[in-house]
């Protein structure tokens, strides 16, 4: 078992929900309600990474963020180091390749609160923050807890990306998938059968807490 | 706190967290192509008993190596399987120096237990069992980025064989996957690094012939430090000349330069 790339799965995982975290209600909400020209367009981009290919993601990304592009290089100078290779650089691919699986089910959630709900909340005299945080979020949070998993077991799942913009680096970009590839080409089943069923059982338990959560609103709310 | 106030706390702690430089006392990273899968985790090993020094290994293709260095990668130094590329980094400024010849790779065909195939140097087996049609699948490496997939093309050339084999190659990413392609039971066999087929770990699995030296270019396999090589990775280099890595290297089948 590789601690290292286990314990930087995790790290990552945990960055990438805590920065979709917020993301995914902003995003997810302004998507339920707001109706404007183009709003199919910014859906539609919102779900491209789940049918892109990790490898042309990973393309972009190398051409997009590696050193001798604008943002690369505006990186280097502000941070001294590089942002492909290093774990910044997968925090960054890993909540932009995220973002279908963070805002489709929280927008889901949204939606599925009743128009009126909301606009008895407003004559109540609520501001929409208020609202929010009363009315809105205690009815959607199961479809951001649904959100949330998927992206964390999603990120611990991530290969390509990561094999195209990480390198492979012991305590850096070798996350626990790249772990078992890089095992199973050294001969070492048994650490890469370890690790594979350790993913499996915790991608197993992140699933099922999900659909414990769901069922026990939908008790409530019945 | 109000979801936008939270959502600013918590951009503001990720950039604090992750601007922090990695800590100057880590183990340096040290690219190395996957022929020196096993060699190289001995040497380290020697290395860290002997000097308490750690350094930390990552195994790959030398190509891709080279394009990650190009790109950026943090390594310290870099061992290729071939020396051209090392010379393309110098010359391009990624390196400290030319570095130094630290062995001459050779070819094997490797063929797993109850394969159609004979483990035989000249080929000649797999000629029989590709005109048998015996042959489902052989594995080399990546001949467009890993050296040893490379060597391995021109010595099927000088057999002849390059073209009838086509239809049945599986290329592995690197050296050290063709290996494990070659010997996984879902191919006759492949040709991989003599360095590998040594490996205690893939000894018992199957059995190999060496392929004539002169059937392909040399595998010159070049070290170098890379430009920000700090003290450890200097002492590692120095150490693949020592005596006790030397020893490793030779028992793993290595040809060593005169030192």
């Amino acid at each position: 078992m590789d601690w290292t790339a286990l314990t930087l799965s995790l790290e990552l995982a945990a960055w990438t929900v805590a920065i979709l975290l917020p993301v995914s209600v902003l995003a997810g909400r302004g998507l339920a309600l707001a109706r404007f020209r183009g709003r199919g367009a910014v859906e539609a981009l919102v779900m491209l990474p789940l049918v892109l290919p990790p490898t042309v993601f990973g393309f972009y990304l190398l051409l997009v963020f590696g050193r001798n592009s604008p943002v690369g290089a505006l990186w280097q100078a502000t941070f001294g180091h590089q942002l492909v290779f290093s774990f910044e650089g997968l925090v960054v691919a890993s909540v932009i390749f995220n973002l279908p699986f963070a805002i489709q089910p929280a927008q889901r959630g949204f939606e599925a609160i009743p128009a009126d709900l909301r606009e008895a909340a407003a004559t109540c005299g609520m501001s929409p923050l208020r609202s929010l945080w009363k009315v809105e979020l205690p009815l959607a949070w199961p479809g951001l807890v649904t959100a949330m998993v998927l992206t964390f077991a999603h990120t611990l799942g991530e290969f390509g990306i990561v094999l195209m913009v990480g390198g492979s680096i012991p305590g850096e970009t070798k996350t626990i998938a790249i772990a078992i590839y890089d095992r199973v080409q050294a001969f070492d089943m048994g650490a890469a059968g370890t690790m594979a069923a350790a993913l499996v059982a915790i991608s197993f338990s992140a699933i099922a807490v999900t659909f414990v959560l769901s069922a026990r609103v939908g008790r409530r709310l019945a | 706190m109000n979801p936008r106030r939270l959502f600013l706390a918590l951009a503001a702690a990720a950039s604090l967290n992750l601007a922090q430089p990695a800590a100057a006392q880590e183990p340096p990273v040290i690219a190395a192509a996957s022929d020196l899968q096993f060699a190289l985790e001995e040497i380290a090993a020697a290395f860290t008993a002997e000097s308490g020094q750690v350094v930390t290994l990552s195994f790959g293709s030398t190509g891709n190596f080279a394009r990650q260095i190009r790109e950026g990668a943090p390594f310290q130094m870099f061992l290729a399987a071939d020396e051209s590329f090392v010379f393309d980094l110098a010359r391009d400024g990624f390196t400290r120096d030319e570095g130094q010849l630290y062995a001459e790779g050779r070819i094997v065909i490797q063929v797993p237990e109850g394969s159609a195939l004979a483990a035989d140097g000249t080929l000649e087996s797999l000629r029989l069992a590709l005109g048998e049609g015996r042959i489902t699948r052989f594995a080399i490496a990546n001949p467009e980025h890993a050296p040893y997939g490379k060597r391995a093309e021109e010595a099927l050339r000088h057999a002849g064989l390059w073209e009838p084999i086509q239809p049945f190659l599986v290329l592995g990413e690197n050296v050290s996957q063709a290996a494990q392609f070659a010997l996984s039971g879902n191919a006759e066999g492949g040709i991989i690094a003599y360095s590998l087929a040594l490996a205690p770990q893939l000894e018992s699995q199957g059995s190999y012939a060496l392929i004539p030296a002169e059937w392909h270019q040399p595998l010159l396999q070049r070290m170098v430090l890379l430009k920000d090589a700090g003290p450890v990775a200097e002492a590692f280099y120095a150490y693949m000349s020592a005596p006790g890595a030397r020893a490793i290297m030779d028992r793993y089948g290595f040809t060593l330069p005169q030192g």
